[in-house]
């Protein structure tokens, strides 16, 4: 459930929207949905948001399974969603992705035991010139090296303490 | 230096601010607009730029605006699309994170044009911190009487929501946006009816990309004659290039639709030439779905004269030697990458895009990977190159989307132009495996250049 504060922010989005309309609201209410859940849309958060919006609950699962922002298994603590499109691939992306697997000891789309890391590959986040690139939580992390790498991984796990 | 009209004053510290843009000029047009021109007038003016739509097709803006059905008593509605997903192109971003209230003053004018008292921002889910700057841009317009009831004492009144999409190329299309955003899966739909007649919860709708909107901001400015005098041709105004690959300064340039391919990719104003170095291959010049082209077409055009950077040079010897504008995504590729691994990634790019509506797309694309990364690996048969040609000339016009004809141009140019390239990986699969195939004779055919030492 979400608290009065998120409450407030869905009438909000809802107001944004014609009489009527406010199964417009879903994408971004499911972002919100995930963000306070826990990084993932388990099939009780898709419910509940169904009632928020008074949709049936299939309308959300269409939804959801379509936009690969959706997570519908969980992850880890810390997702980094690495770039393998053409312009990333042409500045090192798969070296990149080598070194990250090498480094956490996991797969593409695997999670660390700790379960700190997730590691997925995305295609193309508008970031090509500022290639290898990936995005990690709200952010992008741009012209990654494997010390750059070295030191984001640091950076979580300080802020996991 | 270029002359420039949208990015001119980016550079200015704190221009992401309110009182910074209007101190340097800001909501001039806006004032211009509501307080003494009709919605008529705003149209004309964007007609006489000869503005086209930025966000690659390239479609006369003020035609598309004169289509907008107005039925009485059935509101219409303004969608700008910040959906940027076509690999190659980030160019929007730039725009909207740097100079937001350009796009929002772009917003209120051309909302105004078109009727529109609720205009919505639809913006790729991923740009997940531009929101927040669009957002606090737009509150701050709103403050100073830009947004809001009764603008200006005009009695025209305008909000502006930002919509956060979730990761899908598709929803670029703008039907397919136009699903999403109304809450569903963003699968396109079948036209007719177009979103100018039937669109955003069934009413008249236009959809725009961001940086075609910004650019209503200078047209009224200076007036879309004198906008009109930039650039060649139908190729007016200036236009945002987004360039990325091996050259040693990737970035997002204005240019003015005047320039030489050449000076853009060699010129220290802009790319700075090939990285490390080395000489050019090839390049896509708009976005992956445009067709790639070897160094030497894409330098000069099959008649031998200097290809410009303007929709007509790019376009010039159609499909056979040419490529388009597009998004303004200018991927380059230089002596040491592999044709076939990038056109790969590309037709993977496709496959997990395809919203799988129409068989053709979301079957062939899968194929077309499967035997792209077959043939990169070693395990192709010579079979497979006739495949894939096969595959690609089956989707193009055969779906209810252009996003079919945007997976199937990749691979037909790439086999095009370097079917020997193919043709080397099926001969010597050890060999491809460890090493990439070179230059040869697409050779870079300047001297070598200014800026490699
Ligand atoms: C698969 C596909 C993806 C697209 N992606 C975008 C996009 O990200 N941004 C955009 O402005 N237009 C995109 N378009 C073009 C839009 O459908 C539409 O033509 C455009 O937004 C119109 O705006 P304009 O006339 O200002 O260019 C895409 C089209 C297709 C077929
Ligand atoms: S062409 Fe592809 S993306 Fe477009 S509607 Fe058909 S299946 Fe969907
Ligand atoms: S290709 Fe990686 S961000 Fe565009």
């Amino acid at each position: 459930m979400f608290s009065e504060e998120k409450l407030n922010k869905v009438k909000e989005i809802i107001a944004r929207y014609p009489e009527g309309k406010q199964k417009s609201a879903l994408i971004p209410l499911l972002h919100l949905a995930q963000e306070e859940f826990g990084g993932w849309l388990s099939p009780e958060t898709m419910d509940y948001v169904a009632s928020l919006l008074q949709i049936t609950p299939i309308e959300v699962y269409e939804v959801a399974t379509f936009y690969s922002m959706f997570n519908l298994k969980p992850v880890g603590k810390y997702l980094f969603e690495v770039c393998q499109t053409g312009p990333c691939m042409l500045n090192g992306s798969d070296n990149m992705i080598e070194y990250i697997k090498n480094k956490l000891g996991i797969g593409v789309g695997e999670t660390t035991a700790d379960g700190l890391f997730t590691l997925k590959t995305v295609e193309c986040l508008g970031a090509c010139g500022y290639a290898p690139m990936m995005q990690l939580g709200k952010h992008y992390r741009e012209h990654l090296t494997p010390q750059k790498v070295d030191e984001i991984i640091e950076e979580c796990r300080a802020k996991a303490n | 230096m270029g002359r420039k009209l949208l990015l001119d004053k980016a550079h200015i510290e704190g221009i992401r601010y309110y009182d910074v843009y209007r101190k340097n000029g800001g909501y001039a047009a806006a004032e211009k607009v509501l307080k003494g021109m009709s919605p008529e007038q705003v149209v004309e003016e964007v007609k006489k730029s000869g503005l086209r739509g930025r966000g690659g097709a390239g479609f006369p803006t003020g035609l598309k605006w004169s289509f907008l059905a107005k039925p009485e008593g059935v509101p219409r509605y303004l969608v700008c699309n910040a959906d940027e997903s076509e690999p190659g192109t980030f160019k929007d971003r730039y725009l909207m994170e740097f100079i937001p209230h350009l796009l929002i003053e772009g917003l209120l004018i051309s909302s105004f044009a078109l009727g529109s008292n609720r205009t919505y921002i639809y913006i790729r889910g991923e740009y997940a911190w531009i929101p927040d700057i669009l957002e606090q841009a737009i509150a701050e317009a709103k403050q100073n009487g830009w947004l809001g009831k009764n603008i200006q004492g005009t009695g025209f009144d305008l909000e502006i929501y930002v919509q956060r999409g979730a990761g899908a190329y598709i929803c670029g299309e703008e039907t397919a946006l136009i699903e999403s955003l109304e809450g569903k899966r963003g699968n396109p739909r079948i036209k007719p009816p177009f979103p100018a007649v039937k669109g955003l919860w069934q009413s008249p709708t236009v959809v725009n990309n961001v940086e075609t909107l910004a650019a209503v901001v200078p047209i009224i400015n200076i007036g879309g004659e004198e906008y009109a005098t930039y650039g060649i041709g139908k190729s007016t105004g200036t236009k945002l290039i987004s360039a990325c690959g091996n050259i040693n300064k990737p970035g997002v340039y204005e240019i003015e639709m005047n320039i030489s391919v050449e000076e853009f990719l060699y010129s220290d104003e802009y790319c700075g030439g090939i990285a490390n170095g080395k000489r050019l291959k090839a390049c896509i010049p708009g976005g992956s779905s445009v067709p790639i082209l070897p160094a030497n077409l894409l330098l000069k055009t099959a008649k031998g004269e200097a290809r410009m950077m303007t929709y007509e040079s790019l376009n010039d010897g159609g499909f056979a030697s040419g490529s388009m504008m597009g998004s303004g995504g200018f991927i380059v590729l230089d002596e040491d990458q592999c044709v076939v691994r990038h056109t790969l990634t590309l037709a993977r790019f496709y496959h997990h895009e395809s919203c799988g509506q129409c068989s053709p797309c979301r079957e062939g694309t899968g194929w077309m990977k499967r035997v792209l990364l077959n043939i990169e690996n070693g395990k192709g048969k010579m079979s497979d190159i006739d495949l894939l040609w096969d595959i690609q000339r089956k989707i193009e016009g055969n779906t209810i989307c252009p996003l079919g004809d945007a997976a199937a141009w990749p691979v037909a140019a790439a086999i095009r132009h370097f079917r020997d390239e193919f043709e080397w990986h099926v001969l010597n699969p050890e060999e491809c495996v460890k090493r990439n195939y070179g230059l040869a004779h697409y050779a870079d055919p300047l001297p070598a250049p200014a800026t490699a030492v």
